[in-house]
């Protein structure tokens, strides 16, 4: 299997810099989308992407023995989009199809026209309980793959998502990380206040999985914690890894940092201007 | 000789986890009731207990395909078809290949009443684009739709099972074909003024009907759908143009199901019989005795007959 180079903070932190402005682009072409939850996603995705997932160097053909990520808040796919585009998964050119009719870059993530988006997504709560049924199938063809699933934290209000929080300890699945993209906002107003989940990691940790608690924008932090999934996995420990990473809606961008406003609002074209401007004047 | 469908599909399943390593299967606590627990005693290492989590279960099926397994996941059809969201979603919109395996269907369980029954799930799982829905008439239907559902049907599929010990009413002979309406009681060559179409737990009521309406001098014959969708139109429409009154049988809500697949088909003609649908009419189920049951809802053969003699009087009329 092909390994992924490991790429230094540096250079990680370079990219998801590229990659914001990339999200801002293409939302602002699609006028429509979710700048605030992918903003707040992007340096975790791309620190799995292109420092600890193996088996996604190719984007001519899915290994069977890749590691699998599964975006279950969908809403957040403008920052995978932008990952996958420049892993070659898809051309850069075709960031400007989002949402666009007949597109591959649905609004939300769609396994049929995109295969390695792994799963499609967008119904809030499903997406661990089918990161669950990929670890156990993984596991019983005994192959060393991971399976990532990202999920929002307005997400888990769903009840499914505590379902699945339940089984995957129960079938030791080590091969399984849950990441948590705490960025404190859903639409209707903060998380705190619309229905609290807090005390999320004793909760966690309570029904069975090895709880890691993070920055979510700091990659040394991130890729110390994704590191250590696959050593326990491959050291043989039976709790599967729940990640909770501390996020900013809308991190990168100053005037959309924890503005409930920009969960679903695509910017005008004024709004981008000044977006990426900032966000290139710290490259 | 009977037996309940959910039997045989627990017998075949067993029976086919021989020959296909890729079958696991998925139940959330109602192993002995769906029968899969034939499956879990034979291959415990490919049976996945899942605890009373539908929605989960769902998942996890569709992630499990998604790795070139074919996942058979269990539970009773109502708790199952209920959670649509994760069916529409994890499993349709996704190309999942699972058999989705829906037990307890209709007021034909009996006493447990309403809560338990499957009386929207052929409705709810016609919807979803793909899907494909089934329904077996008796214990070798069951068999023979098995191993169509695991050597031949792609993609997601549906399959409906009695609680209730069902006869044995597949033709002798017959050369199998899921997407046809089978013929159960016909004379060849000439269609009869009064067509009866059962599916499952009311194949045998429809048969009844038939046998007591010839008794009154009223000339019927009786065809059973196995496949709800892709429902067989064209054999529909031939009878329909045919006959002079077309009645559906089925223990399921008249909306979604049987009655509304035969008239979304002959709505297409310009000419055809009128269309009774004969079902759970827009109510609720409830506990009792499954004959009372039948009556009282109007779908034992006793009922189909003399719904079709009031309604031969309206047409006369």
């Amino acid at each position: 299997m092909q390994t992924n180079q490991m790429k230094t903070v540096e250079e990680l932190t370079a990219l998801s810099r590229e990659f914001r402005e990339w999200i801002i682009e293409m939302l602002t072409e699609a006028k429509s989308g979710h700048p605030g939850g992918s903003l707040s996603a992007i340096d975790i995705i791309t620190a799995l992407w292109f420092a600890e997932m193996r088996g996604v160097e190719s984007a001519q053909q899915l290994a069977e023995d890749r590691d699998r990520f599964v975006l279950s808040k969908g809403h957040g796919v403008p920052a995978l989009y932008a990952v996958l585009a420049k892993k070659g998964f898809i051309s850069k050119e075709e960031l400007k199809t989002l949402r666009r009719t007949g597109s591959r870059l649905q609004g939300h993530p769609d396994r049929r026209r995109l295969p390695i988006v792994e799963a499609s997504t967008g119904s809030l709560g499903q997406g661990l309980s089918v990161a669950q049924g990929l670890a156990m199938g993984l596991k019983l063809q005994s192959k060393k793959s991971l399976v990532f699933c990202m999920m929002g934290d307005g997400e888990i209000q769903e009840g499914q998502i505590w379902e699945a929080a339940m089984s995957v300890p129960k079938y030791q699945l080590s091969n399984l990380c849950a990441i948590l993209d705490q960025n404190g906002g859903q639409i209707d107003g903060p998380v705190s206040e619309v229905m609290p989940i807090e005390p999320i990691c004793d909760k966690w940790r309570a029904f069975g999985w090895h709880v890691i608690d993070i920055d979510g924008h700091n990659f040394s932090e991130i890729l110390q914690a994704l590191h250590e999934v696959r050593t326990r996995h491959e050291r043989g420990e039976s709790k599967p890894v729940f990640i909770r990473a501390r996020t900013v809606k809308g991190k990168g961008v100053s005037f959309m940092e924890n503005k409930i406003e920009w969960h679903g609002a695509a910017p005008k074209p004024d709004d981008a201007t000044k977006a990426i401007a900032e966000i290139r004047a710290h490259r | 000789m009977s037996k309940a469908t959910r039997q045989a599909f627990g017998e075949a399943l067993a029976k086919l986890g021989e020959t296909h390593p890729e079958i696991v299967v998925l139940d959330a606590d109602l192993a002995k009731s769906t029968k899969s627990e034939l499956f879990m005693k034979k291959f415990p290492n490919r049976f996945f207990e899942m605890g009373i989590q539908e929605a989960n279960m769902i998942g996890v099926a569709a992630g499990l395909a998604f790795t070139g397994k074919l996942p058979f996941l269990c539970s009773f059809g109502a708790f199952l078809t209920g959670r649509f969201d994760t069916i529409r979603l994890s499993v349709a919109y996704s190309g999942a290949n699972v058999r989705l395996i829906g037990t307890h269907a209709g007021v034909g369980i009996g006493d447990d009443g309403h809560s338990q029954m499957a009386l929207e799930d052929i409705a709810l799982m016609r919807t979803l684009p793909e899907m494909g829905v089934f329904q077996p008439m008796d214990a070798r239907d069951t068999e023979l739709l098995m191993d169509y559902l695991v050597k031949t049907w792609k993609g997601p599929a549906y399959l409906r099972l009695t609680r209730q010990n069902l006869p044995n009413l597949y033709p002798e002979g017959h050369a199998f074909d899921p997407l046809k309406l089978t013929p159960i009681r016909n004379k060849a060559g000439k269609t009869a003024p009064v067509v009866l179409l059962g599916t499952g737990g009311t194949l045998c009521e429809a048969v009844k009907a038939h046998e007591l309406l010839a008794t009154q001098g009223v000339e019927s014959e009786v065809w059973n759908a196995t496949a709800l969708k892709p429902f067989d139109a064209e054999t529909t429409q031939k009878l329909a143009k045919a006959a002079r009154l077309i009645v559906t049988v089925e223990d399921h809500s008249v909306f979604g199901g049987l009655g509304d697949c035969v008239a979304e088909a002959i709505s297409r003609l310009g000419q055809h019989a009128p269309l009774l649908k004969l079902g759970i009419q827009d109510q609720f189920g409830e506990s009792g005795e499954p004959v009372e049951l039948y009556d009282k809802f109007g779908i034992s053969g006793q009922e189909v007959a003399r719904a079709v003699h009031s309604h031969l009087q309206t047409i006369k009329g």
